[in-house]
């Protein structure tokens, strides 16, 4: 079959305001209002979000799996980089 | 008749009318022109199911005489339905059925926010939650016309060919009997004449907007308020109605 179903689109979805958007899939549209309106019908028929961010995949930069050793191991032996020696009173919430 | 009866018709031809267009929708479910929107069009069959359901259950309660929801859904036959013709029309392409649901969308659109206002409590409360899915309705058509209005010279000749052949269906959504009447005087029923002109300009700004075009001087189609229908309605609740006819009182 032909693939005239247009670009691809990232979706990104926020449960509540404040909350940080995740990425939930992706999904085929035309233009940025049928993208919205797909992501809405697709991915928040269960209340998922309040909010949705649709992002044309082409528009995303990502790192390629070969980078996983020169990007991130380095990172495995630096224990001193986590905060792990505050206490964090429990009023802030998660951080 | 009395008014309990005239409630009972007032409600099941809104009733009638959501069943039938949901019905219809449903029947793109599976075969749509891509899984997005397949499931976009599935999702607004359901909104209108659910609206048709509610006001079936309605329609039950005022009429007292122990039939259910679902009795009056399946168990009539097609003269003792009241939906406008429009909504049974067949599916056609993509486009008749993007014309036709901006259509009954606007129409909507303005019927069920004056129905929020209604006295009567239960149908205000059907209306409160249908006009914020009808909303939502109205905003994925009214861009899907205007994309095939504005799209290639096929999608834009098909799109016309769909206004062209269904507008002779809109007089019926307007007309109104005695009852309408009583029931407007008394802040019940909508009345429909009061939006008639704000609609026309709505559904106009939005087919120019598409660059396509009204058709003029249409001969109007009438007689679904005395169960008259075009020939589809029987084939739809043919299909419908198959199940609980063939096993009466069937559990799943």
């Amino acid at each position: 079959m032909k693939d005239n179903q247009g670009p691809l689109w990232e979706i990104f979805l926020q449960k509540k305001a404040g909350q940080p958007y995740v990425h939930c899939g992706s999904l085929h549209a035309y233009d940025k209002e049928m993208a919205i309106q797909n992501a809405r019908d697709l991915y928040t028929r269960r209340q998922e979000a309040t909010a949705i961010w649709a992002v044309p995949a082409n528009a995303i930069v990502a790192s390629s799996p070969e980078d996983i050793g020169p990007f991130f191991e380095p990172a495995n032996d630096k224990v001193y980089r986590h905060p792990t020696f505050y206490q964090i009173p429990d009023a802030i919430g998660p951080m | 008749m009395t008014k309990q009866e005239a409630l009972f018709n007032y409600t099941l031809r809104l009733a009638d009318t959501n069943l039938i267009l949901g019905q219809r929708l449903s029947e793109w479910t599976g075969v749509g022109p891509f899984l997005e929107e397949d499931l976009a069009l599935t999702n607004i069959a359901l909104d209108i199911i659910g609206t048709a359901t509610a006001l079936y259950e309605y329609a039950a309660k005022i009429e007292g005489k122990g039939r259910t929801a679902d009795d009056l859904a399946y168990l009539r036959t097609d003269r003792e339905f009241y939906n406008p013709k429009l909504v049974e029309q067949p599916n056609g392409d993509y486009a008749k059925t993007i014309v036709r649901q901006v259509i009954m969308d606007s129409f909507d659109f303005y019927f069920y926010t004056a129905l929020t206002k209604s006295k009567d409590e239960t149908l205000a409360g059907i209306a409160q939650k249908a006009i914020k899915e009808t909303t939502y309705h109205l905003r994925h058509t009214s861009s899907w016309i205007e994309r095939f209005g504005d799209g290639t010279e096929e999608s834009h000749q098909r799109a016309q060919n769909a206004i062209n052949e269904l507008w002779q269906f809109t007089g019926e959504l307007f007309e109104v009997d005695e009852a309408d009447t009583l029931f407007v005087k008394e802040g019940i029923a909508v009345d429909v004449t009061a939006f008639k002109a704000t609609w026309e300009k709505h559904i106009n700004d939005i087919i120019t907007k598409s660059t396509l075009t009204v058709p003029q001087n249409v001969f109007m189609q009438t007689g679904s308020r005395k169960g008259i229908h075009t020939e589809y309605l029987a084939y739809i609740l043919l299909e419908m109605q198959a199940l609980p006819r063939m096993y009466p009182g069937a559990k799943w």
